[in-house]
């Protein structure tokens, strides 16, 4: 029977021949992740059961990154929650302060995800992973407490949607751009339960990084997961870093599409998702004069290196508008040291943006850049639900780091052409 | 299982953040949690108007969003008995049966339920009565291996057994 990726690798992981849309699986898992507002739960329901060992300490990934570095007492407290219980079942993948990235920039970044895998994480965005080409979603604190034991999770197979792009990108246009445009076309639960596979010559030449950007937001659609079948640009990223044995698995020809969706990207303008919802996406020159008070570049889905060059491109020379506040964070702390390498930082810092340490922070109204009643926000990060940055009364704008970068110096949502 | 209670109304995509704010999440004590049920959605006054035993009855893809567990355990934590949907999004779903909160599915019962109507759910029945208008509808079946988790008594039970813990 022909199969697509995400049923081939689901298959190789229940020890099966094939698997098919609709059948329930109990699959080995190659890591399990959590953070430090998911891990509590998890270690808490973990420790209830009177457990002794965790299945492997080598495969379970223990991140504080959202309220960290601790942003109050009861933040400080649910690290060290995650801090303890690492040390205790002495788990070598625990990111301190100071070592630690947003989870999902993280983990790619460092090898430890890698193609073929099949990974959970207590964090709807570890979907990501599919970029690289292998099978991760997102899941509770209670599965990630009973993976901690067995290894394993239970799934049913989803069927698959095939995203077709084509046509040849402009400039500015990337990965988020492609994926706010499908969200836009599908709405947010346009691909419910399903998976969602990227594909066409447009995506054959895509970086990595859009790649990531791309299925990680496959969540923002409803999906299970996302995925790109790992390819030369693939083998290229993963080959210097992996520190596991990978494996590429490709869709069959003849593999069964619930649905299959094309796009031209050729002419398509960047992408905004306007408040509250990732789906009400329009061409940025369709939003009209929409002043901002703050933007923010960074996050899983645009904190990597590519995007704060891009962001760094558009600023440099520039300044940031008086009445807009424009706060950077890289991904990761890799991606941090790079910045200074290549002199972006200064970009920012004789802009008058604020240069921050890797963290979730603003992207869920954590910290780093809380809105207030009112205020207004143009952001790469991927959800504008009501609150999301701060006080219910604000408002979340979500495009690619070049639009948010322009905007600062705009002080309204615009594009880096409208640039004197 | 039945549960009965008075309803209140949602509309469509739900989301996490709206039914417990991520400045919240610095937390997981169930109380605390429950204070803010539903704070930042269009029912910001729900936890000052509800009773326990009330049921949550709103559109499709309720739940969407976060993975955060914090949602379903607020919304139980602040006595609701059921949430009733025309759909639920996945990690939600999921999430629901894992640490036991009752959610069912039925396109029909949510467009034949009005604010503040008294409903029962009947679970063995399959069916969600609207005790205030007297009409009664079908609920989507359980499928037969989240029965079993709910029969196990939630999956950390199901894998303690598995486990042999």
């Amino acid at each position: 029977m022909p199969m697509t990726i995400t049923e081939k690798i689901l298959a190789a992981h229940c020890g099966k021949k094939e698997v098919a849309p609709g059948e329930l699986i109990n699959a080995k898992l190659d890591l399990v992740l959590a953070n430090d507002i998911t891990a509590p739960i998890a270690i808490k329901e973990y420790r209830a059961t009177g457990a002794k060992k965790v299945f492997n300490n080598e495969r379970i990934a223990l991140i504080p990154d959202h309220f960290a570095p601790n942003k109050d007492i009861a933040s400080a407290e649910q690290c060290n929650m995650l801090r303890q219980f690492s040390r205790e079942n002495d788990l070598s993948l625990y990111f301190e302060v100071g070592r630690m990235g947003v989870e999902h920039a993280l983990l790619p970044e460092q090898g430890l995800v890698v193609p073929g895998d099949v990974v959970i994480g207590a964090d709807s965005h570890t979907c990501t992973y599919g970029g690289l080409g292998a099978f991760s979603t997102g899941v509770g604190s209670t599965d990630v407490a009973a993976a901690m034991i067995t290894g394993e999770a239970w799934f049913k197979v989803p069927e698959t949607m095939k995203f077709v792009y084509k046509g040849k990108a402009g400039k500015w246009i990337g990965g988020k751009d492609i994926i706010l445009r499908t969200i836009g076309d599908i709405g947010v639960d346009g691909a419910l339960y399903r998976a969602m596979e990227f594909t066409g010559e447009a995506i054959k030449k895509l970086s990595m990084a859009g790649r990531l950007t791309i299925c990680n937001m496959a969540i923002e659609a409803g999906g299970k997961n996302g995925i790109i079948e790992p390819d030369e640009i693939t083998e290229k990223y993963v080959a210097k870093r992996a520190r596991r044995k990978y494996k590429f698995y490709k869709s069959d020809k003849k593999a069964n599409y619930v649905e299959v969706r094309e796009y031209d990207l050729t002419g398509m303008e960047p992408q905004v998702a306007c408040p509250h919802l990732p789906e009400n996406v329009k061409p940025v020159s369709a939003l009209g004069s929409i002043n901002v008070d703050q933007s923010v570049i960074g996050s899983c889905t645009n904190g990597r290196i590519e995007d704060i060059r891009e962001a760094a491109k558009v600023i440099k020379g520039h300044k940031v508008h008086p009445y807009v506040r424009m706060i950077v964070i890289p991904a990761t702390q890799a991606v941090y040291k790079q910045s200074i390498k290549e002199g972006l930082v200064d970009i920012f810092i004789d802009a008058g943006a604020a240069f921050s340490t890797p963290t979730c922070g603003p992207c869920l109204g954590g910290h780093m850049g809380i809105l207030a009643a009112g205020e207004k926000a143009i952001t790469t990060t991927n959800r504008n639900f009501v609150g999301r940055m701060g006080s219910p009364k604000s408002e979340v704008y979500l495009s690619n780091p070049a639009i948010a970068a322009a905007s600062a110096i705009l002080g309204r949502i615009g594009t880096p052409e409208e640039l004197k | 299982m039945k549960f009965k209670g008075k309803t209140w109304k949602f509309g469509a995509d739900v989301d996490t953040d709206a039914i417990i704010p991520a400045r919240y999440l610095n937390t997981s004590d169930p109380k605390e949690l429950a204070k803010h049920c539903m704070e930042d959605s269009t029912n910001p006054d729900f936890m000052k108007k509800m009773q326990p035993g009330d049921i949550i009855v709103a559109e499709k893809n309720f739940g969407c969003g976060s993975s955060r567990e914090h949602a379903p355990i607020s919304i139980k934590a602040a006595g609701v008995s059921c949430v009733v949907a025309k759909s639920f999004a996945r990690i939600f779903y999921r999430n629901c049966f894992n640490m036991g909160l009752p959610i069912f599915e039925s396109v029909e019962a949510v467009e034949g339920i009005k604010e503040g109507d008294q409903i029962e759910v009947d679970a063995d029945a399959g069916v969600i009565r609207n005790l205030t208008s007297g009409k009664e509808f079908k609920v989507a079946a359980v499928p037969p291996f989240m029965q079993e988790l709910i029969a196990a008594g939630g999956l950390m039970a199901y894998t303690k057994k598995k486990a042999g813990l």
